[in-house]
């Protein structure tokens, strides 16, 4: 089994390096075989099962609350000015 | 003093026989005696726990507001929000990060008058099982220091083994409550799916990760579990159920109680040793009067893949919010806003939780949904099945928590896939959201072994009786690690 490593890391916005790329090509490849064992079980007729329990949406109120902690909320930024988080330009 | 359980102490402290200071300070002493052998804390908090500990013996000097944890110390997993205490998730792309809020239950431990001491190690996000994937340190076995403790909340269950807590919490998203517990010769507790509100949990696989305790016994699991359970607005996937008082099921009885022991889980890949602490346990809970059978879920020997699927895909999701934008890590080497995306994420994760959203991004990217994640879902749907089939006979099923006691630091780190199959009994329960408890049920080469209960969905009280009369009638719980006891100060009470 081929993964396509670099392309699977441009999607998940995650760099490697060269040596990663290939150990991590391998062991995928590895879990993935492993993983089709589950071929052998027919589930053409089963629905998917995204939540063990029958969860619902649940909505509320869409009102205004004050936001008591901006301050702190801000000190975690890497880099912030005036309650805005600042990153490298993106527009030209 | 600080191998003493919560109930124990709670009586010593209403009783005024000690204050809540001096307990917190002997486990203190117990922390400065053992933590650079067993390094369970990320984070140690000892002038809030002294304060903590102070407020609380106000509390219990007027007779107000006294619940079953005042005073008591409690360890919590690094992967819980706690307002103005770093919260790490033992990764280097969280290590300065201090919330905004706390997390529910840390709110609710703190109305209850808890004291709590500190953060506990674990795998990075919580993706492991031997802390071995901590971005800052390996945990060490309080049983024997050359062992893992589990994972991934081996941290919480190391400390609660080692006396340097009196009960801890864990999150448990394949086994990461039950699994260390079992290493470790605690009680661990996986609530039903909905049970305890998650609102700060830092969330790895939302549909699967739950919040329960550690401690030393079920009795305390049960308090634990009377302080931290029930709907929070905060989290919609709590659910809106009465929580019963769980110490009513602290009964000494399993007379006509139907027990399955699962088959799948006693064969091959399963140690020998493990297979006779869990049947020598089923014939003594038959002899307590329980109808115990053999049980087959089939689709257990595809619950690890299924697994591996699930988890890392909803994980790939999750940790997306981790770009060097909001909070933690953020790389100083960069051109444009992608590669800052890249370069922090290169920088912050460690080998595991790169693997993990890989492994997640591929299950989900176009082409291959259909194969892998939408292919695991409906797997899913069938091991519930399994599970659904076998509660219409049984009240509570059976099995080795683990595959093997705690093995060798190292041992396992090359190989993800042998890490992986370390979880195979546990990880059915949590695809199923059922709640599942382990206790202490023998010993191999000195080190515990787990047996695992596992119930019907909000079934806890059936669980803890099973668990609590299991206990009542045997004496692995008292077992102490030596070196626990060794380092133990003299008894001042």
């Amino acid at each position: 089994m081929q993964i396509e490593v670099e392309q699977v890391a441009r999607l998940a916005r995650l760099g490697l390096t060269e040596e990663e790329k290939k150990l991590f090509g391998e062991q995928l490849a590895r879990i993935l075989g492993y993983a089709e064992i589950l071929n052998k079980l027919p589930t053409e007729k089963t629905p998917p099962l995204t939540h063990a329990l029958p969860l619902k949406n649940v909505l509320r109120e869409d009102k205004v609350f004050p936001c008591q902690n901006a301050g702190d909320i801000m000190a975690n930024a890497p880099d912030e000015e005036e309650h805005m988080f600042k990153v490298p330009k993106i527009l030209e | 003093m600080q191998n003493k359980t919560a109930h124990e102490l709670h009586s010593l402290l209403t009783a005024k026989k000690i204050s809540s200071v001096e307990l917190t300070e002997k486990v203190f002493e117990q922390i400065e005696k053992v933590e650079n052998r067993v390094r369970a804390y990320v984070t140690l908090t000892k002038e809030k726990a002294l304060k903590a500990a102070r407020a609380a013996d106000e509390r219990i000097k007027n007779g107000q507001d006294l619940t079953p944890l005042t005073g008591i110390p409690i360890a919590i997993k690094d992967n819980m929000c706690t307002r103005e205490t770093l919260t790490t998730c033992s990764s280097k792309i969280l290590a300065n990060y201090l919330p905004p809020y706390d997390a529910t239950i840390i709110e609710k431990l703190q109305a209850a008058g808890a004291v709590m001491l500190g953060k506990t190690n674990l795998d990075e996000f919580a993706m492991g099982s031997s802390t071995e994937n901590s971005g800052f340190h390996t945990t060490h076995n309080p049983w024997n220091l050359e062992t893992v403790p589990g994972g991934s909340s081996g941290g919480s269950a190391a400390a609660v083994a080692s006396g340097e807590c009196i009960l801890a919490l864990g999150s448990d998203t394949g086994g990461s409550i039950r699994q260390p517990a079992s290493f470790c010769g605690v009680v661990g507790l996986k609530p039903t799916y909905g049970r305890v509100s998650r609102y700060g949990l830092v969330a790895f696989a939302s549909s699967l990760d739950q919040i329960g305790p550690l401690t030393k016994d079920v009795t305390d699991t049960a308090i634990l579990m009377n302080i931290i359970s029930g709907r929070d607005p905060l989290d919609s996937t709590s659910v809106e159920k009465a929580v019963p008082d769980y110490r009513k099921s602290l009964v000494n009885d399993v007379k006509k109680f139907r027990i399955g022991l699962i088959s799948d889980l006693m064969g091959k890949g399963i140690d020998e040793e493990i297979k006779k602490a869990i049947k020598a346990a089923a014939r003594q809970l038959e002899s307590l009067g329980a109808i115990v059978e053999e049980v087959s879920l089939p689709t257990f020997e595809y619950a690890v893949p299924t697994y591996y699927l699930i988890a890392p895909a909803e994980a790939s999701s999750n940790l997306a919010r981790y770009d060097g934008v909001k909070y933690g890590h953020r790389s100083k080497e960069f051109t444009d806003l992608l590669s800052m995306y890249y370069h922090t994420r290169q920088e912050g994760f460690g080998p595991e939780v790169k693997r993990r959203i890989m492994l997640g991004t591929y299950a989900l990217s176009a082409g291959y949904y259909d194969a892998y994640y939408l292919k695991a879902l409906k797997v899913r749907a069938l091991i519930k099945e399994d599970f659904d089939k076998a509660f219409k006979r049984f009240d509570v099923l059976i099995s080795p928590t683990a595959p093997s006691v705690a093995f060798k630091i190292g041992e396992k780190t090359a190989d993800p896939l042998s890490m992986y199959l370390s979880d195979i009994a546990t990880i059915p329960v949590n695809l199923a959201g059922l709640p599942a408890i382990s206790l202490p049920c023998g010993f191999s080469n000195g080190l515990p072994i787990g047996l695992q209960i596992i119930g019907e969905a909000f079934a806890e009280e059936k669980l803890l009786q099973v668990a609590y009369t299991y206990e009542q009638n045997t004496e692995w719980h008292k077992r102490k690690p030596s070196f626990a006891k060794a380092t133990e100060g003299k008894p001042t009470l």
